[in-house]
C-alpha cells in the first residue's frame, strides 16, 4: 500500500485513481512524476491546523483534498454535559474572531424553545454587538488577504483598526475575544456610559479603513491579476455545495439570512443593502466582504440612534429548564450561515446540539475549486473562501 | 587603492587591505540596510515603532539578532545531502563578495579595475542561482525544492532584461569598465548642457526602470518573492536552514541588495562622482585626491536612495504568480529593453 493510499480514506480513493489516470496521460511525452504536497497541518497559509493534500504536476494541482479534524474539540458532545447558560462560553470559541455572533443563534434557539423573547432594547444591543463582531472578523480577513499574497503592510492597518472594535466589545461585555455576554431572555448588562458616542467615532474610522484597504489592495493591479478569474465557483455549484454567506453572494445568489428570515433581532430596523457579485471568483468573494463591512458600519450607526429604552432582561426563572422540544435557528454569521439544532428533554442542559458551522460547508467546495490551479492560487483561493479553523473543526 | 594612502605596502599587505575593504564594503551597507529599512522604515510604514529596546532606538537590534542566530543549533535534515546543504549559503554569500570586487568607490579607491567590469558583475551575480538551487535540492524538502526551482526560473528570466538594460548604458559610455562609466557620466553633457554631467538615469530612463525591476526580481524582493513566498512555500529554499546558515542567507539577501544598488548607482547615477565641471576637472587624472574619501560617502548615499526604492516597493506590493512573472519578463521587459537598445544605438550613431 502506498503512502498516499494510507493517508486517504476509502471515499477519496476514487478521486485518487482518477488523478493517477490523469498522471498517466500527462506522462505520455516526458517521463515526469507527480508529487504529493502536504500543505499543513502546520503551514502559514492554513491559519490553524488545516491540512491540504495536493497532488501536483509541476506546480499545477491535479487534485487537492482538505483534511480537517486536527483541532476537533468536540463542542457538540461537550454541550450535552453543560447547562444552557454554560454553553455560550463553549460556542463563542467556535469562530473565535466573531465570537459574540456564535452565541446569538444558540440563545435564540433556547429562547424559541422556552417561548421567551428578549426585550426590544437587548435585541438592539445584540444586533449591534453581532455586527461589531462581524466587523472585527472581516477586517482581519481584509488585512490577512494581503499577507496571503505577500503584501505585508495592510495587515498592520487591519490589526490597528480591529483593535478599536475589540475595545468596544470589551467595553460593553468585559471580554475582548470571548464575551459570553448573551443570556437567555436578554443580555448580561446594559451598555456602559459613553459607549454610543465612542462607537460612532470608531465606525467612522472603520469606514476610512475600508477605503484604505480598497485603495491598497483592491485597486492594486497585481492583486487583481492574482484574484480575478481565479477559483471561479459558478452559481449552481455554489448552491450544490451548500456555500453560504459572502461566498454564496459572490456567486450571484441574493441570499442573506439577516434579511430573509424574521428573527427577534433588529436588522429590519435599519436600512442596508445585500451586496452580490456576478463573477464568483476570488476577487468577487473579497469584494463582497469589503462591501459588507461597510454595510455593517452603517447598520451599527443607524441602530445606535434608535436604541429603545426599557429593560435588558425578560422575565426568566433563576434556574433555567428548557421544555421538551426541538428547535433550529440559524443566523448570517461573519463566515456564513451558522445554526444550532437544539434537542431538549426538559433538563438543565440540552440533550443534543447539532452545530452547523459555515466554514465546514464552505471548505467542502475546495477540492472542486482547486482542480487545475497553480500552487500560489491554492493560497489565494483558500484565503478568499475564508475559513476559521475552529469553525471547521468545532 | 594604495595610491589613496600614498604608502608603499607589500603585496600581501595590499591583498589583506583589499579583503578587509571588501568585507567592510559588503557588511557595513548590509547592516545599515537591515536596520534603517527592514527594522525602521518598514515599521513606520506599517504604523508601528519597530525594535526599540536594544540600544538607542533599537540600533543594536541587529547585533542581538546575530548573537541569537549564532547560538542556535545547526540543524541538518536527516535526508539532506549534507555537503551541498552546508555549502549552499556560502556560495550565495560568495557571489556577493565577488560582485563588490569591481565596484569603484573613488578615482583610486577600487578593488580591481577590469576592462570588462560590468560583464564580470553580471556573470558573477548569476552564481547565487547556483547556491539557491543547491539549497533547494539538498534540503530534501518539497517546499525547498519548489522554491529553488522557482528561484532558478525567475533569476534566469530576469537576468536577460538586466543585461539588455545595461547594454544601453554600455553603448552610451562606449566602455564596459565601471570606472570609465562613472567618468563618462560625470564628464558628459546632455545636448550641450554639462552642468549636471550626464547621469544615465536621465538619458537611459527606460533602461533604468528595466534595470530596477530586474534587480527587484534578482533579489527576490516582493512583488517577485515567489522563491521565498512565506504564505505558500513556508520559506522556500531557506525552509530547512537555521542558525548561522540562515544568517548567511539573510546577510546575503541584504548585502546583495546593497551591492546591486551600488552597481545601479554606478551605471545610472554617476557612482562616486559629482559632475566634474563643478570643480573644473576634465578627466579621471585631474580629480582631486580627497574624492577618494568623499567618493565612498557619495556612493553610500546613492546606494541608500536606490535601496529605499527597492524596499518601498517590497513593503507595499503583493506578489505575482510564477507564470505571470515569467510572462512579464518575456513579453514586456525583454521587448521594451530591445527597443531601448535600438533607440539608443540610433541616437548614438546620429548624434
Amino acid at each position: 500500500m502506498s503512502l498516499t493510499d494510507r493517508l486517504l480514506g476509502d471515499r477519496q480513493r476514487l478521486a485518487y485513481i482518477a488523478s493517477q489516470a490523469a498522471d498517466s496521460r500527462l506522462n505520455v511525452e516526458l517521463e515526469t512524476e507527480g508529487m504529493t504536497l502536504n500543505i499543513g497541518p502546520q503551514h502559514p497559509a492554513t491559519h490553524g491546523t488545516l491540512r491540504i493534500i495536493a497532488r501536483l504536476d509541476g506546480e499545477q494541482v491535479v487534485w487537492a483534498e482538505p483534511s480537517c479534524g486536527y483541532m476537533h474539540r468536540g463542542y457538540e458532545k461537550l454541550a450535552e454535559v453543560r447547562t444552557y447558560p454554560q454553553v455560550t462560553s463553549l460556542v463563542n470559541r467556535i469562530d473565535w474572531l466573531g465570537s459574540f455572533a456564535n452565541e446569538v443563534p444558540f440563545i435564540l434557539a433556547a429562547e424559541k424553545l422556552m417561548g421567551v423573547e428578549a426585550p426590544a432594547r437587548s435585541q438592539h444591543i445584540r444586533t449591534i454587538l453581532f455586527e461589531l463582531s462581524r466587523i472585527a472578523n472581516v477586517s482581519l480577513f481584509l488585512g490577512d488577504l494581503g499577507v496571503q499574497m505577500g503584501a505585508i503592510t495592510p495587515v498592520f492597518f487591519a490589526f490597528r483598526d480591529r483593535e478599536y472594535v475589540l475595545n468596544l466589545i470589551e467595553g460593553a461585555t468585559g471580554g475582548r475575544f470571548h464575551p459570553n455576554f448573551d443570556r437567555i431572555g436578554g443580555l448580561k448588562d446594559d451598555l456602559p456610559k459613553g459607549w454610543i458616542a465612542e462607537t460612532k467615532a470608531v465606525m467612522k474610522k472603520l469606514r476610512t479603513f475600508c477605503d484604505q484597504i480598497d485603495d491598497l489592495l483592491f485597486g492594486n493591479e497585481i492583486f487583481q491579476a492574482r484574484m480575478r478569474g481565479i477559483g471561479v465557483i459558478p452559481r449552481d455549484v455554489a448552491l450544490q455545495y451548500g456555500l453560504s454567506g459572502a461566498n454564496l453572494r459572490a456567486s450571484g445568489v441574493d441570499w442573506d439570512l439577516r434579511r430573509d428570515q424574521s428573527l427577534p433581532m433588529a436588522w429590519d430596523k435599519a436600512d442596508w443593502k445585500v451586496w452580490t457579485h456576478p463573477d464568483g471568483d476570488s476577487f468577487a468573494r473579497c469584494w463582497v466582504r469589503l462591501q459588507e463591512t461597510r454595510e455593517s458600519t452603517k447598520i451599527v450607526d443607524q441602530l445606535l440612534d434608535t436604541i429603545p429604552s426599557g429593560p435588558i432582561m425578560a422575565k426568566v426563572p433563576k434556574i433555567i429548564k428548557v421544555p421538551e422540544g426541538e428547535a433550529w435557528v440559524s443566523t448570517e454569521n461573519p463566515l456564513g450561515e451558522m445554526g444550532y439544532y437544539v434537542v431538549s428533554r426538559g433538563e438543565l442542559g440540552p440533550f443534543r446540539v447539532k452545530i452547523r458551522s459555515a466554514s465546514f460547508n464552505n471548505m467542502s467546495v475546495a477540492p472542486w475549486a482547486l482542480r487545475g490551479v497553480y500552487v500560489p492560487d491554492i493560497v489565494t483561493i483558500l484565503a478568499s473562501l475564508y475559513f476559521i479553523l475552529g469553525d471547521i473543526d468545532r | 587603492m594604495m595610491s589613496v594612502l600614498a604608502l608603499e605596502v607589500p603585496y600581501w599587505g595590499q591583498s589583506l587591505l583589499r579583503v578587509l575593504g571588501g568585507i567592510v564594503a559588503v557588511l557595513l551597507p548590509a547592516g545599515t540596510i537591515v536596520y534603517v529599512f527592514l527594522f525602521k522604515m518598514m515599521s513606520f510604514m506599517q504604523s508601528r515603532l519597530g525594535p526599540m529596546e536594544a540600544g538607542p532606538y533599537g540600533s543594536l537590534q541587529l547585533v542581538a539578532e546575530v548573537g541569537k542566530w549564532l547560538q542556535k543549533e545547526d540543524i541538518i535534515p536527516e535526508r539532506a545531502d549534507p555537503r551541498i546543504f552546508k555549502m549552499a549559503p556560502i556560495v550565495v554569500l560568495a557571489s556577493t563578495f565577488l560582485l563588490v570586487a569591481v565596484v569603484p568607490f573613488g578615482p583610486d579607491a577600487w578593488f580591481t579595475n577590469f576592462e570588462v567590469g560590468i560583464f564580470y558583475a553580471l556573470a558573477v551575480s548569476s552564481l547565487s542561482v547556483l547556491g539557491i538551487l543547491m539549497a533547494g535540492w539538498a534540503s530534501a524538502n518539497k517546499y525547498s525544492l519548489l522554491g529553488g526551482l522557482r528561484a532558478a526560473g525567475q533569476l534566469i528570466a530576469y537576468e536577460l532584461p538586466m543585461v539588455l538594460a545595461v547594454i544601453g548604458v554600455v553603448i552610451q559610455a562606449e566602455t564596459m569598465n565601471l570606472q570609465k562609466i562613472v567618468v563618462a557620466q560625470n564628464s558628459g553633457e546632455i545636448f550641450g548642457f554639462s552642468g549636471l554631467g550626464n547621469p544615465y538615469v536621465l538619458t537611459q530612463f527606460v533602461g533604468f526602470l528595466i534595470f530596477m525591476i530586474a534587480i527587484q526580481a534578482e533579489l527576490t524582493q516582493a512583488p517577485f518573492d515567489m522563491p521565498i513566498a512565506e504564505s505558500e512555500l513556508v520559506s522556500g529554499y531557506m525552509t530547512e536552514y537555521s542558525g548561522f546558515r540562515f544568517l548567511m542567507f539573510f546577510i546575503g539577501e541584504f548585502a546583495t541588495a546593497g551591492v546591486f544598488a551600488m552597481i545601479t548607482s554606478v551605471l545610472f547615477l554617476g557612482g562616486w562622482g559629482v559632475p566634474f565641471v563643478w570643480f573644473g576637472w576634465s578627466d579621471i587624472d585631474s580629480v582631486a585626491n580627497w574624492m577618494n574619501f568623499v567618493g565612498p560617502l557619495i556612493m553610500f548615499t546613492k546606494m541608500m536612495l536606490i535601496v529605499f526604492i527597492i524596499m518601498w516597493v517590497r513593503f507595499s506590493s503583493p506578489r505575482f504568480r510564477e507564470d505571470q512573472l515569467q510572462r512579464f519578463a518575456w513579453k514586456v521587459l525583454i521587448p521594451v529593453s530591445l527597443g531601448n537598445i535600438a533607440i539608443t544605438s540610433i541616437f548614438k550613431v546620429v548624434m
